[in-house]
């Protein structure tokens, strides 16, 4: 047998290859190979998302508008499923067997489902419910997030909603995640940034079965949720609250500003809606009925909307009269309850005449300023009508019209004032005169103004010839200052002096008998207005008020919209002298009492 | 008394100190698997850590007894213990317990035996009874013949509960044949017959049947030893292949491709046959036979693969061989098994710091997976420690066995040594993914009292064989 003794090398040669084989093999997957390391630390760690509470939201006397509430999320580990009561966990949470079997499945055949949530946002009461039974039910477990909560049901437009991110999103900004929150309109979607606050993140080790093990390295590379800033807005809510009671029968807007400061006092769209509708598992479902309403309550009137100005425009162009001086304040015109010139005619109503400029501003008269209104366009100085026009734009844009004001709000419109060439287009170039455009000396026609840059305007002649971009945010937790944007004045194209005579004149308009308000004065305040008639090729005009107050020291600016109001003395003028007054004096005097009543009782829903 | 000192110093006990460093590395992995730092007291039961402990101390006093049993008794009791396992094997048809669909436990009380675990230390002593007797030549067509029988009966009757891990353990028995002389085509064919296997896996029939005729055709030329025979050869096959293939254009017949390749294969063979008959050229007719045979292999093993093999022990297969690749899946084990090992690195993450095995990423991570552990916990340098530890003891066993001067002891000795290195190779090449993966444990360090019994039994029934080589002849 010793013939094959030599085998025994053989055979230890093949256990040798092995050994080796082994080796380089395990040299290659352990040394030299990395991804596999990659692949373990995925394989154990689990991220969970710790997510912060929103920033509150303060109106400007620090009042609470806007907090959070702890909402639950039901999520299900598959395998720690064990068999339970469906029928009394169906009841808990008052669905149907069908909907717990589908989601069951769709968390033990999809990998990815297993951290979506069953139910989202359980209400507390159902929370606690479960919570209280969570032993009988193993394999449930709550995720706890935050959603909005408000104490007053006010100021939905301006404070927006929060949903959930989109792809688009998620795929241009790094930190959203699928299933985060995000603020869609408003100051939630401007100040976003500061509201939203840090994610942390927690890393749990997890066995294959997805259950946790405890937390990856003690914790060590675990990072807190920092909650988002809260915001002070400029917003008065008690004011807001009153202007949306006031409004609550009315389309329409009152914006109202702080003119020496910008600060946007009031901002109210109506018809308005309830903040907490968009919040939580019923948002969409709301979302979409507000969407269908008929009113369109989500419409944000007050910088979305586009008005013609009305009567409420004849002041500035007074004022770039008086700057561009075709007229002076001793100017006088007749009016023949209209003005009639070659194939136009604006008609006017009764009042004294021949009039000065402060009265026709008292009276607004149609004929002084479409008088005014051609002397600008036939103005020697300038070669052409065309040239004449675009200085008056010039005018007009240095008073934030024609282009959005930079509100801290998203969506805000820039309402229109014709360039020169839109005229030559439809008219052919130098076929277009003065007269061709008469009706923009009463602030009809083509041109279109948001309720802001109205209300704007009125700061501007408060002001005497400057204002500050209006805005809704006054101060952020954790930052000095605002936006420094907000805190440089804008200087108007027309020198102050030339605005005594149009405050005067809006004086005599509220305070000096004819007027064209004088029913909505008030004894101790001295409110400076300008009605205004809309023109609606709809149906009824829409009634126009812009005013500040007091005369001597303004406090507020406000310009209010009522749709199909007709004249701005019946709806707009009273509920902006209503405004001003509750703002000064916080309260409405009694002599004044049946106005109110009168604005509250009055509907004009559903007038075309 | 004297005798007694003897045996203490005639055992080996550089073979003794690398079981119980394997055993001790075993144990402390297993320790590292099941350690929970939250659990109740070190010496409860439940612990898979404190069983095994149990286990090695068990095994240590067996350890005893086999070194107290004169070495003859083993030679006397080869047979019986034989006949013993296979009792056992049947017994387990009848009241056998099926863990993972495979009927292979005798549970008796608390404890439960593995048969298949035992029957390897009877049919290694069966084997080496029968081998060393007169007159038993292993290149002898009857010895040859009872030698697979006494390995391949006890394999079948496991291959039946079915365990096909351990079935295949019994294969690498041709191993100690081949040692003791079986010839090396015998081993060639087998060799050949399992690359076969796998390519009848991986590729079509219809392909395997085109390359074994192309072999045939080289065979043919090679044994006919005129080089314008292969052109003879290919033109004949091409012609009557073509033949057939206009046959079918012009719609006298309707077969398929593979048809007309068998059909072509059976005509050339049979002018293969006749020239072999006008040339006087008996060689061709063992290629010819060969070819025949080679493609009804290919049929069988088909026919088996599909048929006797569980689905999961298929998957297996398949996925070794890359035929299918699914991460959640059949390939789950393995990719699960290298990321634990890749993991580990160099110097691996230290004791108890190993978190895919902890966190039961691997399956079986305490018995057939134990590697995985090592590898991530101890790095590349434990792993390599143990693969060296390992190939040190089967090395140290073929010296042990080539002292010998029974027959009988070098046999049993080579049995012992080739059963642990098919452990060893077919374990550790599953969980760094070179192999499929097949259930059986890595010997002295998976977790499991049977197979430590086992194998103790069998090691140590050698160092005992080897203590006496000088005392007697047996």
């Amino acid at each position: 047998m010793e013939q094959y003794i030599n085998r025994k090398y053989i055979i230890g040669g093949i256990i040798l290859l092995v050994g080796l084989v082994f080796t380089v093999r395990l040299f290659l997957l352990q040394v030299v190979n990395s991804t596999y390391k990659l692949s373990a630390e995925s394989n154990t760690r689990r991220m969970e998302i710790v997510y912060p509470a929103r920033g509150l939201i303060y109106d400007r006397n620090g009042q609470l508008i806007a907090h959070n509430l702890p909402s639950y999320d039901l999520k299900i580990a598959p395998y720690e499923l064990e068999a339970f009561d469906s029928a009394e966990f169906c009841e808990i949470l008052q669905i149907d067997i069908q909907t717990l079997r589908e989601g069951i499945k769709r968390v033990i055949n999809n990998q990815n489902e297993r951290f979506n949530p069953f139910i989202k946002q359980l209400s507390s009461e159902t929370f606690g419910k479960l919570k209280e039974k969570q032993f009988k039910f193993p394999g449930f477990y709550f995720s706890i997030r935050t959603l909005r909560e408000y104490d007053r049901e006010i100021a939905s437009h301006l404070l927006g909603y929060v949903g959930e991110v989109d792809s688009g999103i998620i795929l241009n900004n790094p930190y959203y995640e699928l299933a985060d929150y995000i603020g869609v309109s408003g100051i939630e979607y401007s100040y976003e940034e500061h509201l939203k606050g840090e994610k942390g993140r927690k890393y749990k080790l997890i066995d294959v079965h997805g259950r946790e093990q405890g937390s990856y390295k003690d914790g060590r590379f675990d990072t807190d949720a920092k909650p988002g800033s809260n915001i002070t807005i400029t917003i008065d809510a008690d004011l807001q609250e009153y202007g949306e009671k006031l409004m609550r029968n009315y389309v329409g807007s009152i914006v109202a500003i702080e003119p020496g400061t910008g600060e946007i006092l009031t901002l109210v769209s109506a018809p308005s809606y309830n903040p907490s509708l968009l919040v939580g598992r019923e948002r969409e479902e709301n979302y979409n009925k507000l969407k269908n309403d008929t009113l369109e309550p989500l419409f944000n009137h007050s910088i979305q909307a586009l008005y013609p100005p009305g009567s409420t425009f004849k002041t500035v162009n007074a004022l770039i009269a008086l700057q561009e001086e075709v007229i002076s304040n001793r100017t006088t015109y007749n009016c023949i309850r209209g003005y009639y010139a070659r194939g136009v005619s604006v008609a006017c109503h009764s009042h004294p005449s021949p009039l000065d400029l402060l009265h026709s501003i008292q009276y607004s008269c149609n004929a002084y300023f479409c008088n005014v209104y051609r002397k600008i366009m036939e103005d020697p100085d300038f070669e052409s009508v065309e040239k004449a026009y675009n200085n008056w734009r010039e005018h007009l844009r240095s008073f934030g019209f024609a282009e959005p004001l930079g509100i801290d709000l998203p969506y805000e419109k820039g309402g229109f004032i014709p360039k020169s060439d839109y005229y030559d287009r439809y008219y052919g170039q130098n076929r277009w005169k003065a007269l061709t455009i008469i009706s923009m000396a009463i602030g009809q026609g083509e041109v279109l103004t948001t309720p802001l840059q109205l209300a704007n305007f009125a700061a501007i002649i408060s002001n005497k010839g400057y204002y500050f971009t209006p805005h809704i945010v006054r101060g952020i937790e954790g930052i000095d200052s605002i936006n420094s944007a907000f805190a440089v004045p804008h200087v108007v194209s027309i020198d102050s002096s030339y605005f005594n005579v149009v405050i005067d004149g809006m004086d005599m308009a509220v305070n000096v008998s004819g007027g064209t308000a004088t029913w909505v004065r008030h004894r101790d305040i001295t409110i400076c207005g300008k009605t205004g008639t809309a023109e609606n090729p709809h149906g009824e005009d829409h009634s126009v008020f812009m005013a500040f107050a007091p005369k001597d020291d303004p406090q507020i600016a406000i310009s209010v919209y009522v749709e199909h109001g007709k004249w701005g003395s019946s709806y707009a003028a009273p509920i902006a002298s209503l405004m001003i007054e509750k703002y000064l004096t916080d309260t409405i005097a009694p002599y004044h009492k049946w106005i109110e009543k009168r604005m509250l009782e009055r509907n004009l829903l559903n007038v075309q | 008394m004297r005798r007694q000192i003897d045996i203490m110093a005639n055992i080996d006990w550089l073979t003794v100190f690398l079981f119980l460093l394997l055993v001790a590395f075993g144990w402390i992995n297993i320790f590292a698997v099941n350690y929970d730092p939250d659990a109740s007291s070190f010496f409860h039961l439940e612990n898979r850590y404190t069983m095994q402990l149990a286990w090695i101390l068990i095994s240590l006093i067996v350890v005893v007894f086999i070194f107290i049993i004169d070495s003859r008794f083993y030679l006397f009791v080869a047979y019986p213990a034989y006949a013993f396992g296979i009792l056992l094997l049947l017994v387990v048809f009848l009241i056998g317990t099926a863990v993972h669909s495979s009927k292979s436990w005798i549970v008796l009380g608390p404890v439960s035996i593995q048969p298949a675990e035992f029957a390897k230390v009877a049919v290694i002593l069966a084997i080496a009874k029968y081998l060393s007797g007169y007159n038993v030549k292993i290149t002898r067509f009857k010895d040859i013949f009872v030698s697979l029988f006494i390995i391949f009966f006890p394999a079948g009757l496991i291959a039946l509960q079915p365990d096909i891990g351990s079935t295949i353990v019994y294969g690498v028995l041709l191993l100690v044949l081949y040692r003791e002389g079986l010839p090396g085509w015998v081993l060639i064919v087998i060799l050949a017959m399992a690359g076969l296997f796998l390519g009848i896996l991986v590729l079509s029939q219809f392909l395997i049947v085109l390359i074994l005729s192309g072999l045939a055709i080289v065979a043919f030329t090679i044994v006919s030893k005129k080089p314008s025979s292969f052109f003879l050869a290919v033109l004949i096959s091409i012609s009557v292949a073509s033949a057939f293939v206009l046959l079918n254009h012009y719609g006298y017949l309707d077969l398929d491709n593979y048809i007309i390749l068998l059909s072509t294969v059976g005509i050339a063979s049979a002018i293969a046959v006749i020239y072999a008959v006008v040339k006087k050229n008996k060689v061709i007719y063992l290629v010819v036979l060969a070819l025949l045979l080679a493609i009804g292999y290919t049929y069988t093993v088909d026919h088996l693969f599909n048929n006797f093999l569980k689905e999961h022990q298929r998957n297996r297969v398949n996925v070794m061989l890359g035929l299918e690749s699914d991460p959640y899946g059949y390939e789950y084990n393995v990719r699960q098994s290298k990321i634990a090992i890749g993991s580990g690195g160099f110097s691996g993450k230290g004791f108890l710091q190993g978190t895919q095995t902890k966190f039961r990423f691997v399956p079986e991570q305490s018995t057939d997976f134990i590697f995985c552990t090592v590898g991530e916990e101890w790095g590349f340098l434990g792993s390599f420690g143990l693969v060296v530890l390992y190939v040190g003891l089967l090395i140290r066993l073929i010296v042990l066995a080539e002292r010998q001067r029974s027959r009988f002891s070098r046999i049993y000795g080579y049995g012992v040594l080739s059963i642990l290195f098919f452990h060893f190779a077919i374990n550790i090449g599953m969980t760094i993914g070179l192999l499929p993966v097949i259930g059986i444990p890595l010997p002295f360090l998976s977790y499991g009292g049977s197979s430590l019994f086992a194998f103790t039994i069998m090691l140590f029934v050698f160092i005992r064989l080897d203590s006496t080589r000088k005392a007697y002849l047996i």
